[in-house]
């Protein structure tokens, strides 16, 4: 067998095992689906008003403005889940069996990133679901629409390697909040609630250097059918992926050190 | 414990209470958290809803005033985790059991346990009121209002934490205490405290609202920093608060004796 085919095996083994645990224990599945749910209900109908604040300029309207960040959100917080998952796989010593048997341990946090995936497809499709009942406009065409997903994914895999990489090095899942924190801060110090330009204050200024604005404002484009800031999202993008890809692969040679 | 037991109900309020001040002191976790969090969103919301206050009928022309409410009831509701979550691990641990062995009266045990969650609730008030004025907030009802805001800050936390309480007394642990918490935020979230009631396009959220106990404490404290005196806004929700106070230590009184009947 192959590099390549023994990586792949462990990868879609541990995918599997994660997947099938999620969607068999709703206490593990739920919280990844009703919190982006609520954030969705909360500030697509909470604060639909700002959409008539003079400037405003999304054309598609409030709900698709906030259905845009609420795939970004979700995505994020899959892989800080997914995390979560992963610590606990080393607090009751599954992880430790893991890391013993699998011929290529780098399969091991691939696939923890494809199950991260694949649960934020769920969470999508619910989401996007409870979009439509609620009369969100999608003006996007399907290549805009597959460029929003391709953004999303990208975003869950590389909040996963973060994540993973901390659940590698701290092994408890009392590291909970330190994969939850830093993600949480980043995206609320994205425009969350109106266009980058409506921002005032200190947050403009951060925003204006966030990487989660750019993701979000051509998540927002793909929504509008207007596609925007693409080649800055995929910068920041790349970037991202790669550090996280060190953290991640560091998580593990630490784990591996811990035995 | 002896000390305890033989002392009369006051003293027995005070000494358990002392315990609970203690419990949060000696765990800055548990007091840095709960004042830092609601002020960082606090000032990330002020700046990204700012825009929010150009609305013809915006009843504020500073979202930091309008939103300064938001942290009072952030606090109250981490005041009544914490409280919620003390209780069942006294419980989870046996030390509810010790106590059921010596004389101490319910009532006793509640108002001490009470005591940490107010102490809590008092200082995060004080602090957000200090904040929110050194960062701008002007409140229109002046210092007798500022004083009436930190009275009516504490209603509603000792509403929140007799209801952590109760869920702490009936589960018996503190993951159930723990799980209550997003209910708690939702309630929050679904009420008017992040936008103007009259404001609200979506009709349904405007009903949800409309009925959501939260919204009304949310105004009570927000008349107090942008309207001036509006007796009907502080009738609300010092009525709301002292209902909840009143029906959830009974409650709680109830299971408390299921409780100690069951050990």
């Amino acid at each position: 067998m192959s590099k390549l085919a023994r990586t792949r095996s462990v990868a879609f083994s541990v995918a599997w095992r994660s997947i099938h645990n999620a969607f068999r224990n709703p206490a593990i599945l739920l919280p990844s689906i009703l919190f982006p749910l609520f954030f969705f209900i909360a500030f697509a109908g909470g604060l639909s008003g700002v959409q008539n604040v003079p400037d405003f300029d999304y054309e598609s309207g409030y709900t698709s403005f906030q259905f845009a960040f609420v795939c970004i959100q979700s995505a994020a917080f899959g892989g800080v889940f997914t995390g979560f998952a992963i610590a606990a796989d080393f607090e009751f010593g599954f992880a430790r069996r893991l890391l013993l048997a699998a011929p290529n341990r780098g399969g091991i946090v691939a696939g923890y990133m494809i199950a991260a995936m694949v649960r934020w497809l769920f969470v999508l499709v619910v989401v996007f679901s409870a979009g439509l009942i609620s009369g969100m406009h999608v003006d996007g065409s399907l290549a805009d629409l597959l460029g929003l997903l391709a953004l999303a994914l990208a975003v869950s895999a590389t909040s996963t390697l973060w994540a993973a990489g901390i659940a590698m090095r701290l092994r408890t899942m009392q590291a909970g909040p330190v994969m939850q924190m830093p993600i949480f801060i980043l995206l609320f110090l994205a425009p969350v609630y109106v266009p980058l330009d409506l921002v005032v204050g200190w947050v403009h200024e951060v925003a204006r250097f966030n990487p989660f604005t750019a993701l979000l404002e051509a998540a927002r484009g793909f929504v509008s059918g207007e596609p925007e800031k693409l080649a800055i999202s995929a910068a920041c993008l790349a970037a991202m992926f790669t550090l996280t890809v060190a953290w991640a692969r560091g998580g593990l040679h630490s784990a591996e050190r811990a035995g | 414990m002896t000390a305890l037991a033989h002392s009369a109900m006051p003293a027995q309020v005070g000494l358990l209470a002392g315990r609970a001040i203690r419990r949060i002191l000696r765990n800055p976790a548990q007091m840095v958290f709960p004042i830092i969090f609601p002020l960082v969103l606090l000032a990330v919301n002020a700046s990204g809803l700012d825009a929010a206050t150009a609305l013809p009928g915006f009843p504020s022309d500073s979202y930091l005033d309008f939103a300064l409410a938001i942290p009072f009831m952030q606090g109250a509701l981490f005041a009544a985790l914490n409280g919620g979550q003390d209780l069942a691990r006294d419980i989870e641990g046996g030390f509810l059991d010790r106590l059921a062995m010596t004389p101490l009266s319910g009532a006793a045990l509640l108002a001490g346990q009470l005591g940490g969650a107010l102490f809590m609730g008092l200082i995060s008030a004080v602090l957000y009121l200090v904040v929110g004025v050194a960062f701008g907030v002007g409140i229109a009802t002046g210092v007798a209002g500022a004083l009436v805001l930190l009275l009516l800050s504490l209603a509603i936390s000792s509403a929140f934490a007799c209801f952590g309480t109760f869920v702490a007394l009936r589960a018996g642990t503190g993951e159930a205490v723990q799980g209550f918490f997003p209910l708690f935020f939702v309630l929050l979230f679904l009420s008017s405290a992040f936008f103007p009631r009259d404001l609200i396009e979506q009709e349904w959220f405007r009903t949800i609202a409309t009925y959501n106990p939260v919204s009304y404490m949310v105004e009570g404290i927000r008349s107090l920093v942008i309207a001036g005196w509006d007796g009907q806004a502080l009738a609300q929700a010092f009525a709301i608060a002292l209902i909840a106070i009143v029906a959830f230590l009974a409650l709680s009184a109830r299971a408390l004796r299921t409780r100690l009947v069951r050990t």
